[in-house]
């Protein structure tokens, strides 16, 4: 017991690999963070159209991203839908997988923040002539994203961990991915993976802090 | 001109406007008094066609604003309307709350959006704050930002739905001189108000509601003076 030789520099001279692969983990996250706003704010939409096909569609997807694991869903746009046929690397099927997540997880969020906005905002833009779409897009959503914005802000934390899912379909490009593969190249398990969760914490981190330091300078009202 | 023919309202099994039927003309300052419930807010939101009506009709300028036909957007752009509620958007500064219709509604360019903004707001008395943002304004201020954000629309019609009720009795003052400006000024207005020295003072007529019914209408001095309505003599006896 307890014989494990640590060997930090052995492990720390992979610490470029890494970094790349922390690179490739970010740029998941903020794509999957930009896909997933955009989403939410089309089923948001879909919500508030009364429209009860689209209603439904919208309380699908909220329902389904935030009632199973992540990791199914990522699961499932790699291999459930290569069933029919339709094949996507990797990194496609993980950065969908996360985009799934975060559309559903937003959309909710999105609709806290509408009730925190009273109905006379609606009515005052629309009496001064505005379209229902020129209402939300200029009154309700500018307010309806500053109020989720810390919510987008742990939203975005949870992208960046989530990315590690993409064990399950074989993504080894990401931070996890390049680990795991250091790992089992030299088998120096505990430093490789606690230098990847510090690496991991140092972008969580910088992060909220830069997500607290950009509300301060957009939100000044 | 505003023409309001036999129109009938309800909410539910709630009537609200049983049978009103009036005509504002170009210039005129009319006010709508009564007790809460008699329908007068009401047929404001109905006149610029926020709310639909069960019968009869409304006509602006000769447009009917329930008809389908009727582009309402558009019909808005004639008749401001400002609430009890002000409604300041509040992300915007002072100047972009009163711009912002201006350059999406009716296409103005941004300079020329600023400009009638900071002349409107100069009007009523908020040249000073056109970079604050709305939380940082008074109530009263506040009620004339919304003011100003209606008139930059370039309405023919104002519709003003008790803009003094939510404010703090010493911001009153500024809110109904606004009024007082624009009334000498010629806009056609039609205001529900709880101030009857207002009425009195600007109107050219007084309608008095009752639920649901417009019980009298006259001339302000008439109507307070000589009311010939019972439940119009219990109301002003019971306001004084």
């Amino acid at each position: 017991m307890f014989n494990y030789n640590f060997r930090w520099n052995q492990a720390l001279s992979s610490l470029p690999q890494m970094l790349e692969g922390a690179l490739v983990t970010m740029e998941i996250a903020i794509l999957s963070m930009a896909i997933g706003i955009g989403v939410a704010i089309l089923l948001t939409l879909f919500r508030l159209s009364g429209n009860r096909i689209l209603s439904a569609i919208a309380t699908t997807w909220v329902e389904i991203a935030r009632n199973t694991p992540a990791l199914f869903q990522i699961y499932m746009v790699h291999f459930g839908l290569g069933g029919f046929g339709v094949h996507l690397s990797p990194y496609l099927s993980l950065l969908i997988g996360i985009a799934f997540n975060n559309a559903g997880y937003l959309t909710e969020n999105f609709r806290g923040a509408l009730k925190a906005i009273p109905d006379t905002q609606t009515r005052a833009a629309r009496s001064l002539g505005m379209t229902p779409i020129q209402a939300f897009q200029n009154v309700i959503m500018p307010q309806m994203l500053r109020i989720s914005f810390l919510p987008m802000t742990n939203q975005m934390v949870w992208a960046i961990l989530m990315t590690s899912l993409g064990a399950v379909v074989a993504m080894n490009t990401d931070l996890y991915g390049v680990t795991s593969d250091l790992n089992a190249r030299s088998f120096r398990t505990f430093e490789l993976f606690a230098i990847a969760a510090v690496i991991f914490y140092v972008i969580t981190k910088v992060i909220t802090i830069s997500a607290r330091l950009l509300a301060a300078r957009l939100f000044r009202y | 001109m505003i023409e309001i023919e036999n129109v009938h309202k309800s909410f539910g099994n709630l009537k609200v406007l049983k049978g009103i039927d009036l005509t504002v003309a170009k210039g005129e300052v009319l006010t709508v008094i009564g007790g809460s419930g008699s329908g007068k807010s009401t047929l404001l939101t109905c006149i610029n066609g926020l709310e639909p009506i069960d019968s009869g009709r409304i006509l602006v300028d000769g447009i009917e604003v329930h008809a389908k036909s009727t582009d309402l957007n558009k019909l808005r752009q004639k008749i401001g309307i400002v609430f009890q509620q002000w409604n300041a958007f509040p992300h915007l500064t002072v100047l972009e709350n009163v711009m912002l219709a201006q350059v999406k509604v009716l296409k103005r360019s941004k300079a020329q959006a600023e400009a009638e903004a900071a002349k409107q707001l100069n009007h009523v008395g908020l040249g000073d704050k056109l970079k604050v943002y709305p939380s940082r304004l008074s109530g009263g201020q506040q009620q004339r930002m919304a003011i100003a954000r209606a008139l930059a629309m370039s309405p023919d019609y104002m519709l003003f739905d008790e803009v003094t009720s939510a404010l703090d009795p010493q911001l009153v003052g500024e809110v109904l001189d606004t009024l007082r400006m624009l009334a000498s000024e010629g806009m056609t207005m039609i205001c529900v108000t709880h101030e009857m020295k207002f009425a009195r003072e600007v109107s050219d007529r007084v309608a008095f509601f009752h639920q649901g019914i417009m019980a009298e209408i006259a001339a302000p001095e008439q109507l307070f003076d000589a009311p010939k309505d019972p439940e119009l003599q219990k109301f002003l006896a019971a306001t004084h």
